[in-house]
């Protein structure tokens, strides 16, 4: 992505700086500066306010917020500070259900990725065009058919049962292993897209002269071909691993109340029952900064790689 | 490439598992699609092939919320996706036709800041900007919550096409004494289409499929359709939820398959013109 401004033009004119031009991307930093650039600031002014209840704040400076997800001082706030578990340990899930999504989707991403990548014109568009069609399906729906579809009296246990596979019907709703099948279904495209992408560059003649010199195929994947795609595979990584640390839909829909992740913390600061705007301020604020830092280190990673 | 053998690029069983990932890409939408049709009111049931589920959709007692949710929907979706496309027009072109400066990337990084702060943070942060300037939740918030980040959408294939018409048609036209605009407008904007139409396009359907940010600035009242399914969702899954389920993906589905057509038939006309 970084690259698109690197080779921005080939002709004389584009070379050469045009303020004129310039002042053609005003409105767009001024839309993203006003309304998201702007609204962070605020969310990070709110995560230090006082709570309201019932929702909204008070200005008034405090550290409350960041207070109550670190440390548990008792009922009354009068105890002594410990380490207060419960938030890390949504936040600690999150990160491990986001990581095995990750992983799962590479597992079945790459394969898939390299797969359609080496066929033929003809046919590697059709295949192309498949994976990225759900996509563009609503997410919320594709999660609800999801949900509809591994119910304990739903479709799939109904055909395993039909066909003898499974006397009783296996119970996958809400349990860890829906959640990432949810998280796995929903982002799977964003893994196999980049690693398509740098697959389809590789030159293959490296793998031939591998052949040739007696290396046998994994040999051949591991040490020549994974190496060359590796940007590809960072890039799909990051491309899952960040929408799934914030899933909301997943977790609410597929997971139930036992498996909440960071997503359903913080959406009931505001819309739930909870109602504490500066708890879920902080909340976003450490998770915005968790994803800047992969982001962060993908760039360092890029620019390492670049030069 | 075409050195290479077909054996030394061949994996045994990567072919299953590509298969596979499709399988569990469609299997869940197919089956909803299925059971849409099935005439029980019980959704496990097979009662045989009906069209009762979408006669409610559009008749029943709920019609009318989800008449007024889709209208939402679909005026957001369009209004948010124009002006995103305009804006990303406008900033394509700053990007890639401005030569160098200091803070270009500065700047790509913030027209693409939307794809990179996730969601549910985007959706805390202007709930909470529209209630500190005492903007009322509604409408009006949902719309320009959507604009905002419909623009990278837009942005992204509206760059790489502009990338990919060389300057010299400009240059050209300029050269032949027409001003910047009819430039702009009589040989860059025709040769944009494709690019502006599949960002466009694009900008649509994210907007119609957005769920998180909708549910964090919409007021009491105000319903798009995928806040509607979520609300209906929650009661449990009806079947003439899955009658709307399956029209709405037959109309992502329309959409890609016009924005995938469309940017081929761009790149092809490009062949020509080269």
């Amino acid at each position: 992505m970084a690259g698109i401004t690197q080779h921005s033009s080939s002709g004389s004119t584009g070379g050469t700086f045009d303020p004129l031009r310039k002042r053609l991307l005003f409105p767009a930093w001024l839309m993203i500066g006003f309304f998201l650039v702007l609204p962070v600031l605020m969310m990070l002014v709110y995560s230090f306010l006082t709570k309201e209840f019932r929702g909204g704040v008070v200005w008034e400076f405090s550290t409350a917020a960041y207070d109550q997800f670190f440390f548990d001082r008792g009922l009354f706030g009068d105890e002594p500070a410990k380490i207060e578990w419960t938030y890390i340990a949504i936040f600690w899930r999150s990160m491990v259900q986001a990581f095995t999504a990750t992983v799962i989707c590479l597992l079945i991403g790459f394969p898939t990725a390299y797969f359609i990548a080496t066929r033929p014109d003809s046919t590697r568009n059709i295949w192309l065009f498949l994976v990225t069609v759900p996509y563009w399906v609503n997410l919320l729906i594709r999660t609800v058919s999801m949900k509809f579809l591994i119910r304990d009296n739903g479709p799939l246990n109904e055909w395993l049962m039909m066909v003898g596979v499974i006397d009783s019907p296996i119970h996958l709703i809400n349990t860890n292993f829906a959640v990432q099948l949810g998280l796995f279904y929903s982002y799977l495209p964003f893994m196999v897209l980049p690693i398509y992408a740098s697959v389809e560059r590789f030159n293959f003649s490296l793998a031939e002269a591998a052949a040739d010199l007696y290396a046998d195929k994994w040999v051949i994947l591991r040490r020549v071909i994974l190496p060359a795609v590796k940007p590809g595979i960072i890039a799909g990584c990051i491309l899952v691993f960040v929408p799934s640390l914030g899933a909301f839909l997943a977790p609410d829909l597929l997971g139930g109340a036992k498996n909440f992740m960071i997503g359903s913390l913080i959406e009931e600061q505001f819309k739930g029952a909870a109602g504490n705007w500066p708890f879920g301020a902080a909340a976003s604020m450490i998770l915005l900064s968790m994803v800047l830092l992969v982001l962060m280190f993908y760039a360092r990673n890029q620019a390492r790689t670049a030069r | 490439m075409a050195v290479a053998s077909e054996g030394v690029k061949r994996y045994p069983g990567f072919f299953f598992i590509a298969v596979f990932c499709l399988v569990v890409l469609y299997l869940p939408l197919l089956v909803v699609m299925a059971y849409s049709f099935n005439d029980s009111a019980s959704i496990t049931r097979w009662g045989g092939f009906s069209l009762r589920w979408y006669e409610e959709v559009f008749t029943g007692v709920e019609s009318a919320k989800y008449k007024t949710a889709a209208w939402n929907s679909i005026t957001i979706a369009l209004m948010a996706s124009v002006s995103a496309t305009v804006i990303a027009t406008a900033a394509a072109l700053g990007m890639i036709r401005s030569g160098s400066w200091r803070g270009k990337a500065s700047s790509f990084a913030l027209i693409n800041l939307p794809l990179m702060v996730p969601e549910i943070v985007t959706a805390v942060a202007t709930l909470i900007f529209f209630s500190a300037i005492g903007f009322k939740a509604g409408y009006l918030t949902i719309l320009v919550a959507h604009c905002v980040f419909c623009i990278p959408f837009a942005y992204l294939p509206i760059a790489a096409r502009l990338q990919g018409v060389e300057t010299i048609y400009e240059q050209a036209a300029m050269d032949l004494y027409a001003t910047r605009s009819q430039a702009f407008l009589k040989v860059l904007l025709p040769l944009l289409l494709p690019g502006i139409f599949s960002g466009f396009l694009l900008a649509f359907i994210i907007s119609l499929d957005d769920f998180i940010i909708t549910n964090f600035v919409k007021g009491a009242g105000v319903e798009t359709l995928p806040t509607a399914i979520f609300g209906a969702v929650k009661q449990g899954i009806k079947p003439n939820i899955m009658a709307i389920s399956t029209l709405m993906l037959l109309v992502s589905i329309l959409f890609v398959s016009v924005s995938y057509f469309v940017s081929r038939l761009g790149d092809s006309s490009e062949k020509v013109t080269k």
